[in-house]
């Protein structure tokens, strides 16, 4: 049986298209990397100044001075390029990353995200997430369906500081996959084994839900 | 101005330039392309109540960490600094003054002053938190929030590579802030791991005109400091 973390990110990985530019966010994203087929050409972008950029192979050697954005030493392949910070979120603000995966605390039906701050609690400094969820074309949430204390995280409004207003493109959790349309919060797949009723019960947002045309994950 | 033949610098003389007060850029995002020599030589010669413009705290044992551990540090204008507990921890306590800004802006905000800018207009943060804060105007129907550049007293950026007049070449994702600060300060001093005779890089492949540079110290190669930097992510 999978864990829940795998299933999430072995369903993310069918939303990248060979061809693209994908930056991953800190965290859960990062390790997207190792559900991409091998065969695909993308190229994955870290906002501190790498295009192209890959996990070390086991064994190699770390240069000091290849890490990406979350402090991982890193290699790059083929077509890879280094650049300054200002020109990273140039490729950022002009939206020639195609999609970027993100964390999230709190996320709505509006597609609004909450992902860098807890008043009082925790409040380290957005770093690139702002500029990343405003200007890439397609972001995709991975998170929890529910905090640790069984609480919602896809909500009717976010209560938290915003990233990014209307930003959030689809949510993948490990209970659903959810497109963000104008109409509302469109429930894609549901998780194998999970009732209609239990997904509803365990959302706080309005879910848009089709149970002829559901898939499962 | 420096004469183009007296830029090689003991590292002493070089950061006994810096006086008490002081706002100083930083390079680097994370460890690499913070020049940690430099910082250390600032540590031991002792300037108080410093401004410091970094992406990030470092972590609190290396670079500026050390700096903010020792009371040195007044305010810091950063991006992210979640890697540095001591740094959150002086922040909460009200005994580091901090400003944060979203990493791209921060950044372009130094290569607008590099660039000689006063500022710029954007749309990044309309909507959010940090809208209130910012002045904003109407241009072509559009609201645009101002940014004002950011510039400092001084610069301390690491190279790989650098000529005795001052051309620097930066290494992997060591690149970062370091070009946009060399710019952006009145003052410029450069760490590299190699210094060579003017001549010997390939103009092309120069990433920082020497014109931006006042002082060139030689550094040893990469420390094990700057190899501590391991996150698990």
């Amino acid at each position: 049986m999978p864990s829940d973390q795998d299933r999430i990110l072995a369903r993310a990985a069918r939303e990248v298209v060979s061809g693209q530019i994908v930056n991953l966010g800190i965290g859960l994203p990062t390790r997207l990397f190792h559900y991409l087929p091998t065969e695909m050409e993308v190229l994955i972008h870290s906002e501190n100044g790498v295009l192209g950029c890959q996990p070390l192979a086991p064994g190699s050697e770390a240069d000091l001075e290849m890490i990406d954005s979350g402090g991982a030493y890193i290699g790059t392949r083929p077509g890879a390029s280094v650049f300054d910070s200002a020109l990273s979120f140039a490729m950022i603000r002009r939206s020639r990353v195609d999609i970027t995966f993100m964390g999230a605390f709190e996320v709505d039906q509006l597609g609004n995200l909450a992902n860098w701050k807890i008043p009082g609690k925790f409040s380290p400094g957005i770093g690139g997430a702002m500029e990343l969820a405003q200007k890439v074309d397609r972001l995709v949430v991975l998170c929890s369906h529910n905090d640790k204390h069984g609480n919602p995280k896809i909500l009717r409004q976010c209560r938290l500081p915003l990233t990014a207003p209307r930003c959030v493109s689809r949510i993948i959790t490990d209970k659903a996959v959810m497109e963000v349309t104008d109409a509302g919060l469109e429930v894609i797949d549901i998780a194998e084994g999970l009732e209609v009723a239990a997904l509803r019960a365990a959302t706080e947002a309005e879910l848009i839900i089709d149970e002829q045309r559901l898939g499962r994950f | 101005m420096t004469l183009l033949n007296q830029k090689l610098t003991a590292i002493e003389t070089a950061i006994a330039t810096i006086p008490d007060g002081a706002s100083i850029m930083v390079g680097g995002f994370g460890s690499p392309g913070t020049p940690f020599a430099l910082l250390d030589e600032l540590l031991a010669q002792g300037q108080r109540r410093l401004t410091l413009i970094k992406n990030d705290a470092n972590e609190p044992d290396i670079g500026i960490g050390r700096l903010i551990r020792a009371g040195r540090v007044e305010r810091l204008i950063t991006s992210h600094i979640g890697l540095n507990r001591i740094a959150i921890e002086e922040m909460n306590q009200g005994r580091l003054a901090v400003e944060m800004h979203p990493q791209g802006l921060l950044a372009e905000k130094i290569r607008c002053a590099g660039a000689g800018h006063y500022g710029f207009l954007t749309d990044i943060g309309l909507g959010t938190e940090i809208a209130g804060k910012r002045r904003e105007i109407e241009c072509d129907g559009q609201t645009w929030a101002i940014e004002p550049a950011i510039r400092a007293d001084v610069a301390l950026v690491h190279a790989d590579l650098a000529d005795a007049y001052g051309n620097l070449v930066y290494r992997g994702t060591a690149i970062n802030f370091n070009p946009l600060m060399a710019m952006a300060a009145d003052r410029t001093i450069a760490q590299a791991f190699k210094v060579q005779a003017p001549g010997s890089l390939v103009p092309e492949a120069i990433h920082t005109p020497c014109a931006f540079i006042n002082q060139v110290v030689q550094v040893a190669t990469a420390s094990s400091e700057q190899g501590r930097s391991v996150h698990a992510v």
